[in-house]
């Protein structure tokens, strides 16, 4: 006897369409286009109004006309002596950190949490802060002035909270199967830490490392008080220098005449934030297959 | 899959083999009891191990087998929390003493867990990586031992043209027998095997429960198992775990045979004769 409050069992034959199951499925696939979309309308906004200047001489000329002619490359050499500084100081830094964080306390203590605050409060600071704070200690109190070096220091001050915490995501995500196998094997802390679970946990440093050289890569307001804005080819780290976003900053806002040179910057900037992405991917890939092709 | 190197008398206690006559005891366990964040996991446990058999801990879920396995290598020491009590003797030395070099004392009680867990290494180098961090450099040796342990477990043949590939690229049971080999190559005294064959296909299980037998007599072995006909088959001598007032607590041991045949609890007696657990 079927049981009467079930309704029967539907007949194979007849498809009867669930529209609320395509409601949802519709609405996801929507939301992923419109995703992809406003990316794909930004880059070919910028590709369209960029292009038509981008040539090679505008990479390896100095701006002239307060940037409105000539080319970026004091700009691109800035850009890049501030990141590189920016990665060297805080990329050691956050992997010391994370393994603390990860590693040595697991399960919390005074000091881990202190530490995890910090870094949550740190991250939600707007980089205007950051670039006040530079300014006192780095530029002022350090005597470094309006420098690159200072630049680079208060941008890794600024990526570090998202480094760390990435970071630190990457270790927690490693199997504590590892840990007890290499336990086990009698491997000392560091052996293990170097040559099995960095390894694993490099995904969490891509991460992190790729949404921190965004947010360097983008930011004007930190640098505006430390690197400064001067457009000349630096000669040292104690120069002041100019980075790509400030260049886009200063040519569509004080620079009448300036914008078609912003827009082929921008494209520069997302060429190279995209180079730096593939680059990073690239590494971490080497790194990842070092262990299991190297004896 | 079938491993022809190891071919294994599997008649349930034939007799036993003169490495283990001598019933020399290879650990002595005193009062041990261990404590889980003020918990009692496990109650004065005390028996010895003796030298060059195997030992199975047998017992329903939750009754502090591995609990137990874990003190005898210090991986207890990895969870936060637990408290260990009592004696454990390896070679005249208690273990559970605070000067214990942790290193030193891995190398000679090796271990498997129920998982296979090998590294996201090469093959090559999941051997080669502990051999290295315990001092071996050179690389005709380190070649020779990997050939060599690899040939002890069966898997040579298997893995001959793929050394340098992922690890985790083989099978379940290749994997057990990678890290048993990972274990092996240290040359221990002891090896520790909690539940090793059970997260294992029947075939692959048999294929690594062989194995386990061919260690008798090379190796002092302590195997945890939920399957009674595997510790009867491979064991020599049995430790039955059971709850007792909320926490585990051994209620019998002796030789296989009077074990299984002549239990003096009746709750070994119900446990072997599959009434209970």
């Amino acid at each position: 006897m079927p049981d009467p409050s079930v309704s029967p069992l539907p007949s194979l034959s007849e498809h009867r369409v669930d529209w609320p199951d395509r409601a949802v499925a519709s609405l996801v696939w929507l939301v992923a286009l419109l995703v992809t979309g406003s990316l794909l309308w930004i880059v070919g906004d910028l590709a369209r109004h960029g292009a038509p200047e981008l040539s090679w001489s505008f990479l390896t000329d100095s701006p002239r006309d307060a940037g409105r002619a000539g080319g970026i490359l004091p700009v691109v050499v800035s850009t890049l002596m501030i990141l590189g500084i920016c990665l060297a100081v805080s990329l050691p830094m956050d992997v010391g950190t994370a393994i603390f964080l990860a590693e040595f306390t697991r399960t919390g203590g005074l000091l881990a949490h202190f530490v995890r605050r910090s870094l949550d409060v740190l991250a939600g600071v707007p980089s205007i802060v950051f670039g006040l704070f530079g300014n006192a200690f780095f530029s002022i109190y350090l005597g470094m002035g309006f420098s690159i070096l200072s630049g680079g220091l208060t941008l890794a001050c600024m990526v570090l909270p998202i480094l760390i915490r990435s970071t630190e995501e990457g270790f927690r995500s490693v199997p504590d199967e590892y840990r007890k196998a290499a336990a086990a094997l009698g491997l000392s802390q560091p052996a293990t830490l170097w040559q099995i679970l960095l390894p694993v946990a490099t995904p969490g440093l891509v991460v992190g490392l790729i949404l921190g050289v965004g947010r360097a890569l983008a930011e004007t307001a930190a640098l505006l008080f430390t690197s400064g804005y001067v457009a000349r080819m630096p000669s040292s780290v104690l120069d002041s220098g100019r980075t790509l976003s400030i260049h886009i900053y200063d040519l569509a806002m004080n620079v009448p005449g300036g914008e078609s040179n912003a827009y082929t910057t921008a494209l520069v900037l997302i060429t190279l934030l995209l180079m730096i992405n593939v680059l990073t991917f690239w590494i971490a890939d080497r790194w990842l297959h070092r262990g299991i092709t190297h004896r | 899959m079938n491993d022809k190197s190891v071919s294994i008398d599997r008649r349930p206690w034939t007799k036993r083999p003169a490495c283990c006559e001598s019933r020399d005891p290879c650990i002595e366990v005193r009062d041990l009891s261990v404590s889980y964040g003020g918990k009692l996991a496990l109650r004065d446990v005390t028996l010895a191990i003796p030298l060059g058999c195997i030992t199975a801990v047998v017992g329903p879920s939750g009754c502090g087998k591995s609990t137990f396995v874990g003190t005898l290598n210090r991986m207890t020491d990895l969870v936060d929390g637990c408290r260990v009590e009592g004696r454990v003797e390896l070679g005249g030395h208690d273990i559970l003493n605070g000067r214990t070099d942790l290193i030193g004392l891995r190398r000679r009680v090796g271990m498997i867990f129920q998982n296979p867990n090998p590294f996201p290494l090469s093959i090559r180098r999941s051997l080669t990586l502990p051999l290295r961090r315990h001092g071996v450099r050179n690389r005709r040796i380190l070649d020779g031992k990997v050939e060599g342990i690899l040939r002890r477990v069966g898997l040579w043949d298997e893995v001959k043209d793929r050394l340098d590939h992922p690890a985790l690229d083989l099978s379940g049971g290749q994997q057990q027998r990678l890290c048993l080999a990972r274990a092996l190559v240290l040359e221990p005294q002891v090896l520790l095997l909690d539940e090793p064959c059970s997260a294992l296909d029947p075939i692959a299980g048999g294929v690594v429960e062989d194995l386990i037998l061919s260690l008798r007599g090379r190796y002092t072995v302590v195997i945890v198992t939920h399957n009674l006909a595997q510790a009867r088959r491979v064991a020599d001598d049995v430790a039955v775990f059971w709850v007792r007032a909320g926490a585990g607590a051994m209620i019998e041991h002796g030789p296989v045979e009077s074990v299984f045949d002549a239990p003096r609890s009746e709750w070994t007696a119900a446990y072997v004769q599959g009434v209970h657990g």
